[in-house]
């Protein structure tokens, strides 16, 4: 197959296999025996749009559900999702991109439960979390109306149809249609309790959210009432206010991905809901972790000389955020020093979850957290699945791993 | 150092690529602007098959005198090799990584017997 390079120079690749392409990710798992290890990848993706067709009638408002298989008929007219501006694919240079509609699959299963199984066997990891990938924008759309209708009819079709065929191998933080207090909790109240359902998750993508409102209160109790977690997964957003001046895609996605987590977060610790729901695991999702170390130094020095703004907190705000969780991908790996020293800060050994961010360009593959020459070998099972063994209650597939959770103090059970 | 037969030059059109195992040692060959070059397949971010994804030219941004920028351009001549997993971007010529040319793939040196051609491994 052909890819465009230079000057519409034509460079011949070969077609996409993804258990082709990951054969040396294969190879690491083979030498690092990762088949003894459980792995969770705490953040992996899928193209929901590839889907749209069996998503969209799931929607419940006869008009708005119109409108949005109207949009995306032959021809179509418009866009049903809020897109963001960019370049992922780095121009074809990252060849999955481009190449991705020639994979082939049968029709006995979905074809994201085909493909999961192809890269999650390569890697070596166990348990994904399966994300959706245009949706992190339904925060941007508008209608809130038409977020609920979105987030609604995907969480029926990822519990109803794709985790099903997924042999129990993909599980999911579902899309909470954020800007819809409301429906936000009847999200909780009807999907909590499903199969494959782990907690909730907030796409960070938001030019207005508070996060504080007295008004997701109910929201945040119901979640913990039910011993599930919320995520926060965070994107960037280059057509925002804040952005437009990055004339470099690079610009926006580094610091977009970090900045909406650091505003969210801040306004999480700030408002002392760490008080309030002490027992609500809260994830910060794929925004690297050079921003955490930042932010705690930089709200403790803050609350020490402004306590009377935040009177709920009982303690620092980097204590509140150790006790949060955090997924590593994309692990900013440029000095050890710096990030042995981060690692320290956040309590890595019991609040860093391991995540590839697959099938996105910058993902990380488990070797990342296991080469890591710093690390005992309790961390390194604990943050490639021990921990979020216990969070999300993923039973070991094998024996082995079975023995390496209950070694290190991780095994809950399954 | 053993020859490793790669194929013959009469079959490996300018601008093609081959991938030749030897255990699990892989090696990607390259014919570019007429001559070969040969690099280890592993890529030294995350060990992904960095001879396998797409050949394109150096980006460059040419400044004036007064340091206006002429904006994004295609080097003329300067060819890049890009591992597909993350976009690590190699400089065809010598395997130095293009924003750090302390990072380095092996390099294989080339020969050409008549019309066969070889990697020396």
């Amino acid at each position: 197959m052909d890819l465009i390079a230079d000057r519409g120079r034509r460079v011949t690749v070969e077609e996409l296999n993804t258990t082709k392409l990951l054969a040396h990710a294969a190879k690491q798992v083979k030498d690092r025996k990762f088949d003894d290890v459980l792995i969770v990848d705490t953040d992996a993706h899928h193209y929901e749009n590839e889907n749209f067709a069996e998503i969209l009638p799931y929607m419940e408002n006869e008009v708005l559900k119109q409108l949005a298989l109207s949009s995306r008929a032959k021809g179509g007219r418009g866009n049903v999702m809020p897109s963001g501006f960019g370049y992922q694919d780095m121009g074809g240079r990252v060849t999955r991109y481009p190449l991705r509609a020639s994979e082939k699959t049968d029709d006995k299963r979905q074809r994201d439960a085909q493909l999961g199984d192809r890269w999650m066997n390569a890697m070596g990891v166990d348990y994904s979390c399966l994300f959706p990938t245009g949706m992190l924008n339904v925060g941007l759309h508008p209608q809130k109306e038409m977020e609920f209708e979105l987030c609604w009819a995907y969480a029926r079709w990822v519990t109803e149809k794709a985790l099903p065929d997924t042999n129990g191998r993909m599980y999911t933080m579902l899309c909470l249609p954020f800007s819809d207090p409301e429906g936000s909790l009847r999200m909780v109240e009807t999907f909590g309790d499903r199969k494959g359902v782990g907690g909730f998750m907030i796409t960070s993508v938001r030019e207005k959210m508070s996060v504080s409102d007295n008004a997701y209160m109910k929201v945040y109790r119901a979640i913990e009432e039910r011993g599930l977690a919320i995520a926060f997964h965070s994107g960037p957003n280059w057509g925002s206010n804040t952005f437009q001046s990055c004339n470099r895609f690079l610009s926006a996605h580094a610091l977009g991905f970090s900045w909406f987590n650091i505003l969210h977060c801040t306004n999480w610790v700030v408002n002392g809901m760490g008080e309030r729901f002490p027992k609500l695991p809260v994830l910060w999702i794929e925004a690297g972790l050079a921003w955490i170390p930042f932010l705690m130094q930089r709200l403790d020095h803050e609350y020490m000389l402004r306590p009377s703004e935040c009177p709920v907190l009982k303690k620092k705000p980097s204590d509140y955020m150790r006790d949060m969780f955090y997924t590593s991908q994309p692990m900013e790996i440029q000095d050890m020093e710096a990030l042995e020293t981060t690692f320290r800060m956040i309590n890595a050994e019991t609040q860093l979850l391991y995540a590839s961010d697959y099938p996105h360009w910058d993902f990380d593959l488990p070797s990342t957290i296991w080469d890591l020459p710093f690390l005992t070998d309790k961390a390194r099972h604990n943050i490639l699945g021990g921990t979020a063994h216990k969070l999300f209650k993923l039973p070991p597939r094998n024996e082995a791993q079975k023995q390496n959770l209950v070694k290190y103090g991780n095994y809950v059970g399954g | 150092m053993a020859e490793q037969f790669v194929g013959k030059a009469s079959e490996f059109k300018d601008g093609e690529r081959q991938i030749i195992r030897i255990g699990e040692d892989e090696i990607g060959v390259f014919r570019h602007a007429g001559a070969f070059y040969a690099y280890s397949n592993f890529c030294l971010h995350q060990g992904g098959p960095a001879c396998e994804g797409l050949t394109i030219a150096r980006v460059i941004e040419p400044l004036r005198e007064d340091k206006t920028s002429m904006g994004l351009h295609f080097h003329e001549s300067d060819m890049n090799f890009v591992c597909p997993w993350h976009g690590y971007e190699y400089d065809m010529k010598t395997g130095e990584h293009v924003a750090d040319r302390r990072i380095k793939l092996r390099k294989y040196d080339v020969v050409q017997k008549g019309d066969e051609v070889y990697v020396l491994a």
